[in-house]
């Protein structure tokens, strides 16, 4: 035995359910971004591919710097962030009492849900055709797709959310006589917000897709457009930086509503 | 009259392939501000019997009476304390407490004195539990035990004629529910309310009560009831006092008879008797 005793050993990161620390973590993260990227940049660079079909970094860079100065880039996302928003709050604002309806009384889940389940599995993107003949090519259309693609999914879910409040939160509820309204108003919906913001958040993701999908088929502007008239003209570079773009706007709204949810639920978070 | 009536009470489960009888024949009084305590082995009905009293779970025949009035629905004169979970945890332990004077049975006729009076009432109730210090503080950065005694002052708030505990501490550590027993003990005392208390803990029945019903199962039924022969004011170390010995050991011999246990105990036996052989 030596007489210096190194300090008990920390257990290793690669444990199964290990401990990262919060340097490590963003260590990875920097690194699980970067390698693909730098993975495109030596593959584009390597000369193997043609660079009509795969653009460099810094050609997609700066077309997006010549999209945004000389080009609409700022009217392309602002035109799409509308439409996602639109169709997005359309749905929330119908499918969050709907939901909580759902939840709360069984009759109505049985009358609903099953109605709503079968509609869900209907492709969104194959109504595209039926839109365009009802409404033609108008921003209603590329709204409607939006809301087709969010609002069942998102009904389902607010559903869930609420039937998952814990039923001793509605029998304590109860026993204090709590009426039928106040049930709903007081509890189950005081309960289930955290987890509809989720709810809110998951299905932000899919509005985008869908306002992608419909503006390469039904659009004359937006950033799906930019996308589909890049394929024209053979510019990649612009589509890949349109697909970036998206990306990244899709990424900063997800965070943006995680910072809600810590913000808005200090109460919802686990605990340490 | 006697606070509680529970005549000829029985419960039948409904289930797809035959109906699953609960409790059968259950007779039973509760006088004011009396402590009663419900055990017996799991399956035994003593929890289905407190959500009968409190309007959660319908029995299917008899009459329960509170208040010398039938009881059909849940409400507020039936409070109850649950296992866990029953908190809001978007509301601070305060709001907690005070959670029942936004409900329309508290608003009717309501007076500007009467507010007053709530919200010294839930400064009270705060004090009684010991937490004035976390009166701001969320469920979730309190621990369970003190979530319990959140959920006691919350239950007590709207003044109940009975209060419905259904194993309150059964998921709290031990030396923490010695100190909960000794508190339920002096609210008891302090708010002279009628306390019907489940448990499967023996020693915590026995302890607790004025009275231990004991039940036992296949249908649930009220196998005894026995009176604790302790005095009114209860500390801890009559635990070791032989009265008490005595009557918990009673009380746990009838319900390994009413359960398969001595079965077990049996096998056990031989494993004992093998296991010396090898």
């Amino acid at each position: 035995m030596s007489d210096t005793t190194s300090p008990p050993a920390r257990p290793g990161i690669w444990r199964i359910a290990g401990q990262l620390s919060r340097r490590q973590y963003w260590m990875f993260a920097v690194l699980g971004l970067f390698l693909p990227f730098a993975g495109w940049a030596l593959f584009s660079a390597s000369g193997w591919v043609d660079p009509v079909f795969l653009p460099g970094p810094l050609k997609v860079f700066t077309r997006l710097v010549s999209w945004l100065f000389e080009d609409d880039l700022l009217g392309d996302a602002a035109i799409s962030i509308y439409r996602v928003a639109a169709g997005f709050v359309l749905s929330a604002v119908l499918a969050l009492p709907l939901g909580l309806l759902i939840g709360s009384f069984r009759p109505v889940e049985a009358l609903l849900e099953p109605l709503t389940d079968f509609i869900r599995y209907m492709p969104a993107v194959a109504f595209i055709p039926l839109v365009m003949l009802w409404l033609g090519i108008g921003e209603s259309a590329k709204i409607s797709i939006i809301f087709i693609g969010t609002f069942f999914q998102m009904v389902l879910m607010v559903a869930e959310n609420v039937r998952l409040v814990p039923m001793a939160q509605i029998e304590a509820a109860l026993t204090m006589g709590a009426t039928r309204f106040e049930m709903i108003r007081l509890v189950l919906a005081q309960s289930a917000r955290p987890a509809i913001l989720d709810t809110l958040r998951i299905t932000m993701g899919w509005a985008w897709t869908y306002l992608v999908v419909a503006e390469l088929v039904a659009a004359n502007s937006g950033l799906g457009y930019a996308i589909l008239k890049a394929q024209r003209y053979l510019k990649t570079d612009t589509i890949f930086g349109g697909i970036i773009l998206i990306g990244v706007i899709g990424l900063l709204m997800d965070q943006g509503f995680r910072w809600l949810h810590r913000r808005l639920y200090p109460w919802a978070q686990a605990r340490g | 009259m006697s606070k509680v009536s529970i005549q000829n009470v029985g419960k039948v489960f409904e289930r797809a392939a035959s109906p699953v009888p609960a409790l059968d024949n259950v007779n039973l009084s509760i006088e004011d501000n009396e402590f009663i305590t419900l055990v017996g082995a799991s399956g035994c009905g003593k929890s289905t019997l407190l959500r009968i009293l409190a309007g959660l779970e319908y029995r299917t025949s008899g009459e329960v009476l509170c208040d010398g009035k039938s009881i059909n629905s849940p409400g507020a004169d039936r409070a109850m304390v649950f296992q866990h979970y029953s908190l809001y945890p978007w509301l601070s332990v305060i709001d907690n407490i005070k959670f029942s004077r936004q409900l329309q049975v508290n608003r009717e006729n309501l007076t500007s004195s009467d507010v007053e009076a709530a919200s010294g009432r839930a400064d009270a109730l705060l004090n009684l539990i010991g937490l004035g210090k976390v009166r701001n503080a969320f469920p979730n950065q309190l621990s369970g035990g003190m979530q319990q005694r959140v959920a006691i002052a919350r239950s007590l708030m709207g003044r109940p004629s009975v209060l419905l505990m259904d194993e309150p501490f059964g998921a709290l550590d031990s030396q923490t529910r010695e100190v909960m027993h000794d508190l339920i003990l002096h609210i008891h005392r302090v708010e002279k309310t009628t306390i019907v208390f489940v448990t499967h803990d023996v020693e915590e029945a026995v302890y607790l009560g004025q009275r231990v019903v004991l039940m036992q199962p296949r249908p649930g039924r009220i196998h005894s009831i026995f009176p604790v022969p302790l005095p009114a004011q209860r500390t801890q170390d009559m635990k070791y006092s032989t009265p008490f010995r005595e009557l918990r050991a009673e009380i746990l011999a009838r319900i390994r008879e009413s359960t398969g246990i001595t079965t077990d105990l049996d096998m056990l036996d031989k494993l004992n008797v093998q296991s010396t052989a090898v």
